[in-house]
């Protein structure tokens, strides 16, 4: 096994909030990880921070072999994401959603339209593809979203919550997707949840963060079996590291925008 | 081939191929095509919903119909030899510039909100890139009220200048000052970063900008403090050069002064856009 991604001594820190502490993290190339924790844990700080859209206040990481502090620039073209919120421009068709995201990883002319072509066949949106995303489905918006943030074969896909306020089928559709793309691509996905069923379903190595911290880490199995009993899952699990309570934490606009996201997927 | 044959991704041979330079030439390349797909961004969702550009069409109708044939008439303006019609038709599409852009900055409070702000500085867009695609998309819709106020002029009577060179020249300078009006609205939107706020500043700057100019009356009636204003006033500037273009002044050197300030005022802007922009994700 060889590390795709690894951070040192992460930190970042908002004015007199240490968002997050210290992570050390290490992410297996091919696999899934997920990160785990309350609203308010710092997992989003974290993702942000990886993805380059945040400087971290101290520490490193680094992604297949650069640094997010001095190669920021390089690292956006092996990197995908997919933020929590529905990003997918609802006044273009899906197909240029997928346009414009192609031309902006300068895919050349030729392969772009055989690649967007491929990615909406691969999501089973081949026949939505002239629609206006507006009148998508949020299961359907998710769907394209990550196809977006495939085009260019990223090394490392991140998710930030990726299924927040989807229905069970909608929810199992995406899953089955990101299992896909892991599969046929050997993509590494690194995705934030709150969801232990989407966790355990999904993920090959779990980080749980509280208040910015690690406070736990292995396989789904093994951190089940870390608290005993024979019947624990992994919502026990989270409950023992990240304190019983479940909504400490998470500020006023984290929770508008879950809700908005709800509000546009329902 | 299968999918797999296609690009597997690996790690290490990618991440040392994009260390090594690229060319000055190429990278220009990339940063006006980065650019140019920023602004077919806005042009595809204007395409799908033109009817924002409709509706735009009535200010600057009620301006010169209105307001213009009223004070054409009471002659109570100094306009020099130029009739009060043709002084006014230039300060209308300047106005109309000015108010299809200032407004322009909460679509990335939007964007922000739905996170396509976010996905964009992931991707491997220069932040001047996005900025600048942005200003000239702006100049695209402004070039539409453009379009309307010749038609209009004409209509009225309105002595214009066909001469193709002068028409390039406004072209030019209306994509200008709606960049320059435009990227000072998102400046805007990065620093307030809410909706509410945003509107309130906008509806605070838009009248004072328009009157603290010689879009509808000359400087030289202007009290003292606010001749200071119109001077500082990018709109001023741009009135200017249209009028000068659009009714075939006799083309002087000043010409040239006022189109390079707009130049440097946009050059600014983008600058100080570029850098607040990337703020909006965090």
């Amino acid at each position: 096994m060889t590390p795709i991604l690894e951070t040192h001594n992460l930190v970042r820190q908002f004015d007199d909030l240490v968002a997050v502490k210290n992570l050390n993290i290490t992410v297996e190339a091919g696999t899934v990880f997920g990160l785990l924790g309350p609203n308010g844990a710092g997992k989003s700080t974290a993702i942000k921070m990886l993805t380059t859209l945040l400087p971290p206040t101290a520490g490193d990481a680094i992604i297949a072999g650069l640094s997010i502090t001095r190669h920021a620039a390089q690292i956006r073209r092996l990197i995908g994401y997919v933020p929590q919120m529905l990003s997918a421009d609802g006044t273009l068709t899906g197909y240029e959603n997928l346009l414009i995201m192609a031309k902006l990883y300068d895919l050349p002319g030729q392969e772009r339209e055989a690649r967007v072509r491929e990615a909406l066949a691969f999501m089973g949106l081949d026949g939505a593809a002239d629609q206006l995303v507006r009148t998508y489905s949020g299961g359907m918006i998710r769907r394209l979203e990550i196809a977006q943030s495939m085009l260019h074969r990223p090394a490392v896909l991140f998710l930030d919550e990726p299924t927040v306020g989807l229905d069970p089928i909608a929810r199992r559709a995406v899953w089955e997707h990101v299992q896909q793309l892991g599969r046929e691509f050997g993509t590494t996905i690194f995705l934030t949840t709150h969801m232990m069923e989407e966790a355990d379903n999904l993920c090959d190595h779990i980080v749980i963060m509280h208040l910015g911290e690690e406070v736990a880490s292995g396989t789904p199995e093994s951190l089940k079996a870390s608290i005993g009993g024979d019947e624990v899952t992994l919502d026990d699990v989270f409950i023992h590291y990240s304190g019983s309570s479940l909504e400490s934490g998470g500020s006023y606009r984290d929770t508008a925008r879950t809700r908005r996201t709800a509000r546009r997927v329902g | 081939m299968t999918l797999q044959e296609q690009g597997v991704p690996h790690g290490e041979l990618d991440s040392a191929a994009l260390l090594r330079p690229i060319g000055i030439f190429s990278a220009s390349l990339r940063f006006v095509q980065k650019t140019l797909v920023i602004a077919e961004l806005e042009a595809r969702k204007l395409r799908h919903d033109p009817t924002e550009l409709l509706t735009r069409a009535v200010q600057p109708a009620l301006w010169l119909l209105v307001f213009g044939q009223v004070f054409a008439s009471i002659r109570a303006i100094p306009t020099g030899d130029l009739s009060y019609l043709d002084y006014m038709a230039p300060g209308i599409l300047a106005q109309s510039v000015l108010f299809i852009s200032i407004f322009s900055g909460i679509t990335v409070i939007w964007e922000r909100d739905l996170g396509i702000v976010h996905k964009l500085l992931v991707s491997p867009t220069p932040r001047t890139a996005l900025v600048l695609g942005k200003a000239l998309s702006a100049g695209v819709r402004a070039l539409s009220q453009a379009i309307i106020v010749y038609i209009l002029s004409a209509l009225l009577g309105v002595n214009i200048n066909w001469n193709p060179l002068a028409l390039l020249g406004v072209l030019l300078a209306v994509i200008l000052g709606s960049a320059i009006f435009s990227t000072f609205s998102m400046i805007i939107a990065c620093l307030v970063k809410t909706r509410e706020r945003f509107m309130g500043i906008g509806q605070l700057l838009t009248m004072p900008l328009f009157f603290a100019s010689n879009a509808i009356y000359p400087i030289t009636i202007m009290p003292e403090w606010l001749k200071v204003l119109a001077l500082i006033n990018p709109l001023s500037y741009l009135v200017n050069v249209l009028r000068t273009l659009m009714l075939g002044q006799p083309v002087t050197p000043l010409l040239l002064v006022n189109l390079v300030v707009l130049f440097a005022v946009t050059a600014v802007l983008i600058a100080i856009g570029a850098r607040l922009y990337p703020r909006l994700a965090v």
